[in-house]
């Protein structure tokens, strides 16, 4: 950001401790009155490392570690870690796996639209679905927690299949989400849709073509609500998404009230894909063939999935040995994120809280 | 391991402007991630990794090449590039010529040397630190 300062021109900081900036993020706003003409993220201050250490980890004792970049869908990072692996190994999980694989991460997908749901709700100024949330947040943790005793960090799937037989009661458990949890969407719904609040705050706000998206490398719900229906479980599937009926929402002007009706869908669309995978949960083995000792050949492979957040990928190269030579991983918060001045330029102060809430990043996976 | 997708290796870093804008031109126009992958041995250490996605058939295209510490940058072809040029930057400390903004993103600016690089051992440091400030062995 230039410096050199008009004469009605103020900057203003914006974080990192700030309640609408979700975590540690620092926005350099630079005003004229209450408009904004420029804007400079300043990010990192939740950097750990994760690559690195991951070039100084085994396969397996990395796995834990990807669960602490989005933490709040932590199981959706470990499938694509555990894919991507799997890829290299030239493994494919059991197909009980994939079944179980695919309600859990939906389950997750769920819990994280929740959270981002109360909390943009917040930040614009309604209090209430926040507790409405939470609420239905708690039904989607405690089958995390019965299935592998942990609620954020679940570390739930292991190279090459599952750690954990089913639990008893898993079935019953999730078909009463699936019963129960459509009713709420409609809850939040009358809650919000037709509140005129919400809609001024919304309608018009933060918009992003998918010309915009396609240029900045915008992916998830923001490409969605632009009008593209693109969705890795359909482009390029994996873990057997191919085998469910679901459908792709879109929006058609790219605002904030657009990508709020595009993730309502969302949720729907995976109640939709669970209530069939419980259906048919095959028998058989939950882990395939693996070695004891992951070591996969010389080599190089990327392989993406659909996180909550957009394409979340991990590139990882193999020299052969027992650590990964490099490990990479694509977050669609940071380049989600990136495309917060291109949305805000020209907006107000206040609508630049809306537009952070609607990116819904996680800075613990932007900065990594 | 079988992975469908095409690999370029480009014979120089000259080559990475124009493949990138004649795949654009045959619809490859998103830039789904550019990362660098260190090999001290090597002549030139680091290979840029690109990958580009074409929606009209989801195909993607990973293209590479070996660089020293620079690179051209691809921000005029896919402005997205913009902070994945300045984390490749920050971690392995490859500059890229014509970045309009080519600063460390993720590290604080003051911080010494690029985390990333084979070269920067974090288990050493580690060790001499816990050496050097406690007397003992770390057990890293």
């Amino acid at each position: 950001m230039n410096t050199v300062l008009d004469a009605n021109e103020l900057v203003l900081n914006m974080g990192p401790q700030h309640p609408s900036t979700h975590g540690v993020l620092r926005v350099i706003l630079k005003l004229d009155g209450e408009r904004v003409t420029g804007l400079d993220c300043v990010i990192g201050y939740l950097h750990r490392g994760v690559e690195k250490i991951g070039e100084n980890r085994t396969y397996a004792m990395f796995a834990p570690y990807v669960d602490r970049m989005d933490y709040v869908s932590a199981v959706s990072n470990g499938l694509g870690y555990c894919l991507t692996v799997e890829k290299l190994l030239g493994v494919v999980a059991p197909p009980r796996a994939e079944a179980a694989r695919v309600i859990l991460t939906e389950l997750n997908r769920i819990a994280s639209h929740l959270l981002w749901l109360g909390t943009h709700a917040l930040d614009v100024g309604a209090i209430t679905p926040l507790f409405y949330c939470m609420r239905e947040r708690e039904e989607a943790l405690k089958i995390f927690e019965n299935y592998c005793g942990a609620r954020l960090t679940t570390h739930a799937f292991r190279i090459g299949g599952l750690q954990y037989q089913l639990h008893e009661g898993f079935e019953e458990q999730v078909r009463a989400f699936c019963e129960m949890f459509p009713a709420k969407i409609d809850e939040y719904e009358r809650l919000l849709t037709g509140n005129r609040i919400w809609r001024e705050r919304l309608e018009g706000v933060g918009i992003l073509t998918v010309e915009d998206c396609k240029e900045l490398g915008v992916t998830g719900p923001l490409l969605r609500a632009a009008g593209l229906a693109w969705d890795l479980r359909k482009a390029i599937p994996y873990s057997g998404y191919e085998r469910y009926e679901f459908d792709v929402p879109t929006g058609s002007r790219g605002d904030t009230l657009d990508r709020y009706t595009v993730r309502m869908e969302e949720m729907r669309q995976s109640v939709r894909i669970m209530k069939q995978a419980v259906a048919n949960i095959p028998s058989g083995p939950i882990m395939a063939k693996v070695p004891k000792v992951i070591k996969p050949p010389v080599g190089e492979c990327y392989v993406s999935i659909e996180a909550p957040k957009g394409e979340l990928g991990y590139f990882i190269v193999s020299d052969g040995t027992l650590n990964p030579y490099r490990v990479r991983v694509r977050p669609p918060g940071f380049l989600n994120l990136q495309a917060l001045e291109r949305m805000a330029r020209g907006a107000l102060v206040a609508d630049v809280v809306a537009i952070i809430g609607t990116i819904d990043f996680v800075m613990g996976e932007v900065d990594r | 391991m079988e992975e469908s997708l095409e690999v370029r290796v480009l014979a120089s870093t000259a080559e990475i402007r124009p493949e990138l804008e004649r795949l654009k031109a045959l619809g490859y126009d998103f830039l789904v991630d550019l990362t660098a992958v260190d090999y001290p041995t090597r002549e030139f250490r680091f290979e840029l990794v690109y990958l580009v996605h074409r929606f009209a058939d989801e195909s993607r295209i990973r293209v590479k090449a070996a660089t020293g510490d620079r690179a051209p940058s691809v921000t005029a072809i896919h402005p997205g590039a913009n902070w994945l040029e300045r984390e490749v930057f920050d971690m392995f400390g490859i500059a890229f010529d014509g970045h309009p903004n080519l600063k460390r993103i993720l590290l604080p600016e003051d911080w010494q040397g690029h985390p990333l690089r084979k070269d920067y051992g974090i288990v050493q440091m580690d060790n001499a630190w816990v050496q050097a400030n406690l007397g003992i062995e770390s057990g890293q």
